[in-house]
C-alpha cells in the first residue's frame, strides 16, 4: 500500500496539521518509504496470533468511587491561551 | 399522510405503503460520586470548570484510573436486561477533534464491549399510535467517557469550553433495530429509562441530559431488505425522539418517492420548529481510528463480581407488576401504573408496609394513590418524591377508613388537610371532631327528628315511593355533620321507615 | 579537595554522608558546569535554585543527623517529565512556555529522596528521534569527538541526548531518561555511560509526557552501573494513578549488585547479528561474550526468529499510538495557539499544530494516522500488534535456555550530527537491537564496553526477563568491571 498526495492530504486533514501542497508531494516519498519497510510485516505467519494487550501480564485495576480531585479551577486554566469567566475561550463554533 | 391500522404503523406515500424501521442508541449516564477515569465529582450544576482534574483537562502525561462503580452500575444493567457481561472487555480511543473533548479522543469501547445481547419487552401506549407489545433485542452496552460543554453565547465572537461533563461515565446503549412505529420507541424509552431507574444506574433525568438518544431510522417497502438509514443525533426526550421519527421517516419517504436516494448520515431534530437537519459539515471528520487505549489494560471481572452485581439487583419492574396483579391481587391497570417508575413503586410499598396489613389493604391503597394522590400530586405540580403526605400518613388514613372511624367523604376531607397542614390524619380527626359515628342511638334520635321533620316525606316513601330513601339518608347525613357511618344510616332508616 | 563533578551519583551520597562536602558545595559544582556548558545545549532550562534549595534542605537534614536516599545528588532530568512550576516541553513548540501545575511521579519520588534538580534536559521532540536533532530547542551536541582531529560535532544519540551529553560531559552525575524504542540504552552507548530501561510498568508514567503509552518506560541514566541502581530504586514503584503501573516491591538493587554469574546463562541471539554489522561491533559483541565467561556465566546461543520484524512493527505501533497522544496539542489549554486571521476552530487546530510541531513529529503522527485509519488498521495496527505478540514469544522461549540476552546495544557508534537526518529510515534502524525488548516490555540496559577505532565509546547491552533488573544490571556490572572503561571526553565547552 503507497500514498498519494491526496491521501497525505486527507490524512493531514484527519491529524488536524495543515500541509501545504507542496509540502504534500513532499510527504508522499517519505511516507511510502516508511510504509514500504512496515510492509515487510505481511511476510510474517499470524494466522491465530492474538494482538497483545498487555506487555507484561498484569490486570487493570479499578478505584473507589470517591471524590478526590476537581476544585483546582486555577490549575486547570493556569496555562490557557485564552480563558475568561472561568471557561477556555476558542474561535466561535457554528454548529 | 400515516395510515394507522390496529397494530402496524405504515406511512402512505403516493406509490404505496412505507415501513418504518427504528434502532435506538441511548447515552445514560452513570449514576456515581466521581468520574469514570478521574477522581473529580460528577456532580450537577456547579460552577464552570470547578469539577475538572488534570486528567479531565488532558494535561500532558495525565493518565485514566477506571472507576468501579462506573462498571459495576453498567453490569447490573446488563443484567436487569438479561444481557450475557462479557468476562474480558476493551476500552478503545475513538479519534476525533473538538473544543469539547480534551484528550482528542473519547475512551469508549467498540471492538470489546463490557455487555452484549439482551432485550427489553415493551408494550407501546394506545395512546403514541400503532405499534405492537414485542421483545426488543439489545445489541450492547458500553462504557464511555461523556464530553465537556461549549457555550456559544456568552460572547459574540468567541466559544467558551466548560470541562465539568468531561468524563462523566455514559452506558451506551444499542437497540437492535427491531422498533417499527414511533409508539414503539416511545414505549423502548420508557421501558429503558424505568428499568435504569430501578437499578439505579442512571437517574434517567432528560432535562438535565442524563439521557439522550440516537435515533436511527430506514424506510422500506414491508418485508423488504432494509433501507439506508440515518442517524439524528442527541434527542432529549420521549417526545421529542417520536416526533423526530415521524419527521424523518416522512422526509426519507419524500426523498424515495421523488425518485431520490437516502443518503447515510447524521441528523439534528430541532423540536422547536419540528424539523431535522443534515449536520454534513462534521461527515468527513467520521475517521475515527478506533484502536485499545495502550493506558488502560483489559478489564477482567470476576465471577465474584458479577455475583455481587447480580445479587444486588432490586426486584424489576416487570416482575413486581407481575406480583402485584397476581399475589397481590391489584387491578392489571393499578399494578402497570404503579411499578412504572421505581419511585411510585417504593412509596407504595412503603405506605403497604406502614399500614400493617399489606395482603387486605393492597387494593384500597393503590386506588387511594392513583386517584386521591395522584390527583393531589398533579394539582400541586410536584413529583410523588416531594409529595406533602408521607407514606405512614397515607397509611394512617386508610387504616381510618377501613377501621370505619373515617368516611370515604370524611377520609377525603381529612386528607386535604393533610395536604395542607402536613399533620397526622388521627391528630386531624381529634382536633377537628371528623370522626365517623356508628353510634346508633344518636343515629336514630336523628332519624326520628328527620322524619318528624319530613312527615308527609315519610307518608309518600311508605305509600310506594321508594326513591325517597336517597332523600332521608341526605337529611340524616346533613343532619350528622356528615360523620355518621353510612351503612350504619342505611341500616337504621331502612329499620325506622319500615 | 576532589572535583565534586567528577563524582558520580554514589561518591557523593556517601561523600556528602561521611561530611567530605555539603550538599551545598556539590549544588553549587553542578550549577557552574551546567552554566559554562552552553555549548553541548544540553539544557533547555536551568534550575540552579531548584538544586541549591534540595542542597540546603539536605544540609539542614544532616545537621540533625537526617539522611535520605539520594540526598546531596542534584540531577538533570529530561524535559519531558513534567515539574512543577517548571516549564516543561518536550522539547516542542508546541509546549513552549508551558508549566505544569504538578509533578511527575517519578520526579517527585527523587525530589522527595533528596534529589535537586539542575535543569530540564533537552531531547528529541516528544522523544521522537536517535540522534537529538528534532527538539525545537537545538541539538545537542555531544561532548565525544572524533580521534581523527576533526571536530565534526556527534550526536549524543536520543531520544534523552541531553541527558546522555549531560551525564558523559561531568555537568550532571545522573540524569533521568524515558525510553521507547531505545531512548535511554542508545544515547548511553553512543556517550559511553550506563543507562537501563526497567520492566514496563516498574516506573510510574504519571506526568511523563506521553509518546507511546504502550512502550514508555522511565529509567536512569548515569556513570555506572551502581549509579544507575541507586537512582533506578528512587524512581521505581507502584502507582495507583498509572493503570499500567507493576503493584509489585521494588528489590534494593543495589544492595544485591554482585558481578559474580556463575550459574548464569547467557544468551546470544543469533538474529542479532545482522547483516552487514560493523566488524568493531561484532568484535565488542565477542569481548562481551568473553567478559560473560570469566564472571563465570555459561554462554547459550538462542534464536529470537521475530527479530528483523521488531521494528516495522514498532514503527506502526508508535506512531499510531503517538498520533493519538499528540492529539492533545489542539492550542485550547495549554501550550501554543495560533489562529490565522478570521479562522474557526478546525483553522486553529491545523495551524496549531503545523507550527507547533517538528517535522519528524508530523512525519510520524501522519503515519500513525494514517495506519489506524479506515480500512488499513487490522493490515497495519492490528498485523503488528499480532507480531508483538511473536516478538515476546520469543523472548519468553528464550528464557527456557538462558538467564539474560547480550547483545550490542547500537548498530554503530555516534554518527555526525546532520549525518542521517536527510534518510528517516537510516536515522531509525539504530534502534535495531533496543526495540525488541522495548515491545516485549523487557528490561534491558547498556553499559559502555569499548571504543571505536576512532575513540568514541561503544555499548553493551543486556536484557532480562520481567523485573529481573538485578540480572540485567549485576550482568552490566560483570562487563563493567572487565571492561575497564575509563574514557572520557576531553572538555572543549
Amino acid at each position: 500500500m503507497s500514498v498519494d498526495a491526496a491521501t497525505v492530504r486527507k490524512i493531514a486533514n484527519l491529524a488536524r496539521i495543515a500541509v501545504s501542497d507542496a509540502e504534500a508531494d513532499a510527504l508522499v516519498p517519505e511516507l511510502n518509504t516508511i510504509l514500504g519497510f512496515v510492509e515487510q510485516l505481511g511476510e510474517v505467519d499470524t494466522s491465530g496470533v492474538a494482538p497483545l494487550s498487555a506487555v507484561i501480564p498484569n490486570h487493570l485495576r479499578m478505584r473507589e468511587d470517591v471524590v478526590t480531585d476537581g476544585g483546582i479551577r486555577d490549575a486547570v486554566l493556569a496555562n490557557a491561551p485564552q480563558a475568561e469567566h472561568g471557561f477556555f475561550a476558542v474561535p466561535k463554533v457554528i454548529e | 399522510m400515516t395510515t394507522e391500522t390496529a397494530s402496524s404503523y405504515r406511512i402512505q406515500g403516493a406509490t404505496g405503503e412505507w415501513e418504518v424501521v427504528i434502532g435506538l442508541e441511548v447515552h445514560a449516564q452513570i449514576t456515581s460520586n466521581a468520574k469514570l477515569f478521574s477522581g473529580a465529582s460528577t456532580a450537577f450544576g456547579a460552577e464552570p470548570n470547578t469539577q475538572v482534574s488534570l486528567v479531565d483537562a488532558a494535561m500532558p502525561g495525565m493518565l485514566p484510573v477506571l472507576n468501579k462503580e462506573c462498571i459495576r452500575q453498567a453490569v447490573r444493567t446488563g443484567l436487569a436486561l438479561g444481557a450475557e457481561i462479557n468476562r474480558v472487555s476493551r476500552f478503545d480511543r475513538k479519534n476525533y477533534f473538538y473544543a469539547d473533548l480534551p484528550q482528542g479522543y473519547q475512551i469508549s469501547q467498540l471492538y470489546h464491549p463490557l455487555v452484549g445481547e439482551g432485550s427489553i419487552p415493551i408494550e407501546p401506549d394506545a395512546k403514541d399510535g400503532p405499534g405492537e407489545a414485542k421483545l426488543v433485542g439489545v445489541e450492547r452496552i458500553h462504557v464511555e467517557q461523556d464530553a465537556g460543554k461549549l457555550m456559544h453565547d456568552q460572547h459574540p465572537t468567541r466559544s467558551y469550553v466548560d470541562l465539568n461533563r468531561s468524563g462523566v461515565a455514559l452506558m451506551e446503549i444499542v437497540s437492535r433495530p427491531d422498533m417499527r412505529s414511533p409508539a414503539e420507541a416511545g414505549a423502548y424509552l420508557r421501558k429503558l429509562r424505568s428499568i435504569l431507574r430501578y437499578v439505579g444506574s442512571c437517574d434517567g433525568n432528560m432535562e438535565q441530559g442524563s439521557m439522550r438518544a440516537d435515533v436511527n431510522v430506514s424506510v422500506r417497502r414491508p418485508g423488504e431488505p432494509f433501507g439506508t438509514r440515518t442517524e439524528t443525533k442527541n434527542v432529549n426526550s420521549v417526545r421529542f425522539v417520536m416526533a423526530a421519527i415521524e419527521q424523518e421517516a416522512n422526509r426519507q419517504v419524500d426523498v424515495l418517492e421523488a425518485g431520490g436516494r437516502v443518503v447515510q448520515e447524521t441528523r439534528l431534530y430541532d423540536p422547536d420548529r419540528g424539523e431535522g437537519r443534515s449536520m454534513r459539515s462534521k461527515e468527513d471528520a467520521h475517521d475515527y481510528r478506533y484502536f485499545p487505549d495502550p493506558d488502560l489494560l483489559p478489564l477482567e471481572l470476576s465471577e465474584a463480581f458479577i455475583a455481587e452485581c447480580e445479587a444486588s439487583l432490586p426486584e424489576l419492574p416487570d416482575d413486581k407488576r407481575a406480583r402485584y396483579e397476581g399475589p397481590l391481587g391489584l387491578p392489571a391497570y393499578n399494578a402497570a401504573v404503579i411499578t412504572a417508575d421505581v419511585e411510585t413503586a417504593r412509596w407504595f410499598e412503603a405506605l403497604l408496609d406502614a399500614t400493617g396489613k399489606p395482603e387486605t389493604m393492597a387494593k384500597a391503597a393503590s386506588n387511594w394513590l392513583i386517584s386521591d394522590l395522584f390527583g393531589a400530586l398533579n394539582r400541586l405540580g410536584k413529583g410523588i418524591g416531594e409529595s406533602p403526605v408521607s407514606p405512614a400518613q397515607g397509611a394512617e388514613l386508610l387504616n381510618l377508613v377501613a377501621d370505619g372511624t373515617l368516611s370515604g367523604t370524611l377520609a377525603k376531607q381529612v386528607f386535604e388537610i393533610m395536604l395542607e397542614t402536613g399533620d397526622d390524619p388521627s391528630k386531624i380527626v381529634e382536633e377537628r371532631g371528623l370522626k365517623q359515628t356508628s353510634d346508633t342511638g344518636a343515629i336514630e334520635a336523628i332519624i326520628a327528628q328527620v322524619m318528624e321533620a319530613n312527615a308527609d316525606k315519610v307518608a309518600e316513601y311508605r305509600g310506594g315511593k321508594d326513591k325517597l330513601f336517597g332523600f332521608f339518608v341526605g337529611q340524616t347525613m346533613k343532619a350528622m355533620g356528615g360523620k355518621a357511618n353510612p351503612a350504619v344510616v342505611n341500616e337504621l332508616l331502612k329499620k325506622a321507615l319500615g | 579537595m576532589t572535583n565534586l563533578t567528577d563524582l558520580g551519583v554514589a561518591a557523593l551520597r556517601d561523600g556528602f554522608r561521611k561530611g567530605d562536602f555539603s550538599a551545598r558545595e556539590v549544588a553549587d559544582a553542578f550549577n557552574a558546569a551546567v552554566a559554562s556548558a552552553k555549548a553541548l545545549n544540553a539544557f533547555i532550562v536551568d534550575t540552579p535554585d531548584h538544586a541549591i534549595a534540595a542542597a540546603e534542605a539536605a544540609d539542614r537534614a544532616r545537621a540533625s543527623g537526617e539522611f535520605a536516599a539520594l540526598s546531596g545528588v542534584p540531577l538533570g532530568i529530561k524535559d519531558l517529565f513534567c515539574t512543577a512550576g517548571v516549564q516543561t516541553t518536550a522539547a516542542s513548540h508546541i509546549l513552549e512556555g508551558f508549566t505544569p501545575t504538578y509533578e511527575s511521579t517519578v520526579t517527585a519520588k527523587l525530589f522527595a529522596a533528596g534529589a535537586g534538580m539542575l535543569g530540564k534536559l533537552n531531547m528529541d521532540q516528544f522523544a521522537m528521534g536517535s540522534s537529538n536533532e528534532t527538539s525545537a530547542f537545538g541539538n545537542v551536541v555531544s561532548p565525544w569527538r572524533r580521534s581523527d582531529g576533526g571536530n565534526a560535532p556527534l550526536a549524543p544519540g536520543g531520544s534523552s541526548g541531553g541527558s546522555s551529553a549531560a551525564v558523559a560531559a561531568r555537568i550532571a552525575p545522573g540524569a533521568t531518561g524515558t525510553d521507547t524504542g531505545g531512548s535511554i540504552r542508545q544515547p548511553a552507548a553512543f556517550t559511553g555511560i550506563s543507562g537501563i530501561k526497567p520492566t514496563y510498568g516498574r516506573c510510574s508514567r504519571w506526568g511523563i509526557v506521553a509518546f507511546a503509552s504502550s512502550l514508555d518506560q522511565a529509567g536512569p541514566m548515569a556513570r555506572d552501573v551502581r549509579d544507575c541502581a541507586i537512582l533506578l530504586e528512587a524512581m521505581s514503584g507502584f502507582d495507583p494513578k498509572d493503570s499500567t503501573s507493576l503493584d509489585v516491591s521494588v528489590p534494593r538493587w543495589e544492595a544485591g549488585l554482585s558481578g559474580d554469574l556463575t550459574g548464569k546463562r547467557i544468551g546470544i541471539p543469533k538474529e542479532y547479528r545482522v547483516e552487514g554489522m560493523p566488524s568493531e561491533i561484532e568484535a565488542l559483541w565477542d569481548k562481551g561474550i568473553a567478559f560473560m565467561r570469566d564472571a563465570g556465566a555459561e554462554i547459550v546461543e538462542v534464536s529470537l526468529p521475530h527479530t528483523r520484524y521488531a521494528l516495522p512493527a514498532y514503527y506502526i505501533i508508535a506512531p499510531a499510538e503517538a498520533s493519538s497522544n499528540l492529539a492533545r496539542y489542539d492550542g485550547v489549554r495549554y501550550g501554543l495557539r495560533d489562529l490565522p486571521d478570521g479562522g474557526n476552530l478546525a483553522d486553529m487546530y491545523s495551524a496549531t499544530r503545523a507550527d507547533g510541531f517538528g517535522k519528524e513529529v508530523r512525519r510520524r503522527i501522519l503515519i500513525g494516522t494514517y495506519v489506524l485509519s479506515a480500512g488499513y488498521y487490522d493490515a497495519y495496527y492490528t498485523k503488528a500488534q499480532q507480531v508483538r505478540t511473536l516478538i515476546a514469544r520469543d523472548f519468553e522461549q528464550a528464557w527456557q535456555s538462558c538467564d539474560l540476552l547480550l547483545t550490542p546495544t547500537a548498530p554503530s557508534a555516534a554518527f555526525a550530527l546532520g549525518e542521517k537526518t536527510a534518510d528517516p529510515l537510516a536515522m531509525y534502524l539504530n534502534d535495531v537491537f533496543t526495540v525488541p525488548a522495548s515491545l516485549a516490555g523487557l528490561p534491558a540496559m547498556s553499559v559502555p564496553a569499548g571504543l571505536d577505532g576512532q575513540g568514541l565509546p561503544l555499548g553493551l547491552q543486556l536484557i532480562g526477563r520481567p523485573l529481573d533488573e538485578q540480572g540485567v544490571l549485576n550482568a552490566g556490572l560483570a562487563i563493567e568491571e572487565r571492561a575497564g572503561f575509563s574514557a572520557r571526553p576531553g572538555q572543549w565547552w
